[in-house]
């Protein structure tokens, strides 16, 4: 078990910058998820980490000792590939003993760890076949039970669920939890999947053109991005993101820094008609575009002067309504500024006082 | 309906009949004429039976010719892909200096068989060669490359070699390209030394390539002749005719037909066998991914 950190760390291939000055601490025995679109510089980072990237300045440290110049057999770290990268030659038993044999562990020793780990991971009836006589989910297995046999300080996971199809995904997902809490190691995983980075990890950072954009809890980051990329990354339908111009009618006197405004899906009331004269909402009159039932929720994608939006909603579908309000409570409204960047500094109290003489 | 059972023959007509014209006429002719005594202008063939095959067998000089062949055929098989293995491990790199290299020893495979053999005689010349300029150079005696029976084999087998480096290199890079580079990766994280890579990883992976130039370089040099004829006319002392030159002495230089034709039967065995063994064993033993 180890932490691992990253000081200043940069990649450049040729001219190419993929990875800026990058500062991570991932914490001991976390499950530490980098999430972001691709070629923001995850993989590389992960790379970099695991040895098979030398980073083209900064120290990385894994535990207490500085990996900079150590090949990657030597990191105590285990890797987990995309693509799984079992050894075709080999039945499932030598896949997992390759690197116990390379450790030169004497051979009763290697049986007992191999019975253990293959029972874990649910192969023990495979050990004798070679990988490709195996399904998607039972290489995936493979590959987690050759990483775990070394008893790594590290787990290092890239994308490894992406060849998966999706009911195998969400099943692998909640194992991969479970292994986690067991091994207490530190994990870290590399997806482009928000809802991969979301479920399953107690830290995510998302990156963007090779830097951070945030870091926290799931929560945390979902609750209370920093700017609008994490926004609109984090979530599923996105964060809603508006000019501050155009619905400048309903909110006016906020502070000239503030040029967008975003809510979450979820956050929205919907409603036929406007009940009451209730103060503290956003109110916006919608058109319908397109309404997706999905059973316990509805999502519905809607128009108005505020640009195209999406609603999520837990009440019965408006089944044959063309026009709706959509209202969204001030304090669930989030600000940016010109940049991006979230504008913090603006109270429910502020707006309270701002809407009267505005709507 | 019979239209539709008798189409895919009418279709599959004309691949047959050229087929048949070009190969198998011409192997059961062969068959045939194995069995006759023949001179190529008497108007009559005499029906010997089996007698050229036992005198075949049982004669010296056919002995040796495959005595020769297969020891030929070893040597320039092993080495080949050896050193062919080597280089290609070595140049399996991106950079304009690997790529030179492997365009220069590609060469050779594409020069004709002919202006090679007329290059290496000159190199191997015992009195004017090259090669025993620079040997005499470092104040070693000359070889007497073709002239003596001892060497004279191995010179043949050198000049294949340098010929067939360059193709078995390029099919091996191949070969070494389409292993995933995943693999390595995960053998670099489990702590693997280089040696142990290559045997562990890399030749298994390279199996079917490693197959299937061994069995095409054994066809090949099966059927060695060209350097043969211009360059030993199969001598000294019979030390380099082998399986097609002397099938080519006894059928068009001392006009014993049926008596070429029984070695030229011998050789197709000998060569159907491998090829076989080829589709077989692929089938079977070789990994594939």
């Amino acid at each position: 078990m180890a932490e691992i950190i990253l000081k200043n760390i940069s990649k450049k291939f040729k001219e190419e910058e993929v990875v800026k000055n990058l500062n991570v601490t991932i914490r001991d025995g976390s499950f530490t998820v980098l999430v972001g679109p691709s070629g923001c510089g995850k993989s590389t980072t992960l790379r970099m980490i695991a040895g098979l990237e030398q980073q083209s300045s900064g120290d990385i440290w894994i535990g207490d000792e500085c990996v900079n110049d150590l090949p990657p057999g030597k990191r105590n770290i285990a890797m987990v590939f995309q693509n799984y990268a079992l050894y075709p030659t080999m039945t499932v038993r030598g896949n997992i003993e390759f690197g116990l044999k390379n450790k030169k562990v004497p051979k009763k020793e290697r049986e007992i760890l191999i019975r253990e780990i293959s029972e874990i991971v649910g192969l023990t009836d495979y050990l004798d076949k070679k990988p490709n006589k195996l399904s998607g989910g039972q290489r995936q297995r493979v590959a987690l039970a050759r990483a775990m046999v070394k008893k790594p300080k590290v787990f290092i996971l890239d994308e490894p669920l992406s060849n998966l199809d999706a009911k195998l995904r969400s099943q692998m997902r909640s194992e991969l939890i479970q292994l986690h809490k067991k091994l207490g190691t530190t994990f870290v995983y590399v997806t482009h999947d928000q809802v991969e980075a979301m479920s399953m990890g107690d830290e995510i950072a998302i990156l963007n053109k090779g830097t951070i954009q945030q870091m926290g809890s799931p929560m945390n980051v979902y609750h209370e991005p920093n700017n609008i990329f994490t926004a609109e990354f984090i979530g599923t339908p996105a964060m809603n993101i508006f000019e501050y111009n155009k619905v400048k009618d309903h909110l006016s006197n906020l502070s000239r820094k503030v040029k967008f405004v975003g809510f979450r899906p979820e956050h929205a009331l919907l409603a036929l008609t406007e009940k009451e004269k209730d103060a503290g909402y956003l109110k916006l009159a919608s058109e319908i575009i397109t309404m997706e039932t999905l059973g316990a929720e509805t999502i519905y994608t809607v128009k108005n002067e505020a640009g195209v939006m999406h609603i999520k909603s837990f009440i019965p579908p408006f089944e044959n309504a063309k026009e709706l309000l959509v209202s969204i409570p001030y304090e669930k409204l989030y600000f940016f500024d010109q940049e991006g960047k979230r504008y913090r500094s603006v109270s429910t109290r502020q707006m309270d006082t701002a809407l009267a003489g505005g709507a | 309906m019979t239209w539709n059972k008798i189409r895919p023959y009418l279709m599959i007509s004309p691949a047959i009949l050229v087929f048949s014209l070009f190969f198998i006429y011409p192997i059961c002719y062969m068959i045939y004429l194995s069995m006759h005594d023949w001179n190529f202008v008497s108007p009559e063939k005499n029906f010997v039976g089996t007698a050229n095959f036992t005198n075949l067998v049982s004669e010296k000089e056919f002995i040796e010719v495959m005595q020769n062949t297969f020891v030929y055929t070893a040597l320039t098989v092993s080495l080949t892909i050896i050193i062919a293995l080597i280089l290609a491990v070595w140049l399996n790199k991106s950079g304009t200096i690997y790529g030179f290299v492997q365009g220069a020893i590609f060469s050779p495979h594409i020069i004709s068989l002919v202006s090679i053999s007329m290059l290496w005689m000159w190199l191997m010349d015992t009195d004017y060669g090259l090669l025993n300029w620079f040997l005499n150079l470092f104040g070693l005696p000359s070889v007497p490359w073709l002239t003596d029976p001892s060497t004279s084999l191995l010179s043949l087998a050198i000049v294949a070699i340098w010929k067939g480096i360059g193709f078995n290199t390029l099919i091996f890079i191949a070969g070494l390209q389409s292993i995933p580079r995943d693999i390595y990766e995960a053998a670099a994280l489990d702590g693997t030394n280089r040696i142990r890579t290559f045997i562990k990883l890399t030749l298994p992976m390279l199996s079917p390539t490693l197959f299937f130039l061994t069995i095409i370089g054994i066809i090949n040099s099966f059927q060695v002749f060209e350097t043969i004829s211009i360059m030993t006319q199969g001598g000294p002392i019979n030390s380099t005719n082998t399986f097609v030159y002397y099938i080519y002495e006894y059928g068009f230089r001392f006009f014993k037909i049926g008596y070429a034709s029984a070695a030229g039967v011998i050789l197709l065995v000998i060569i159907s066998i491998f090829t076989i063994m080829y589709f077989r064993l692929l089938a079977r033993r070789v990994h594939y991914q």
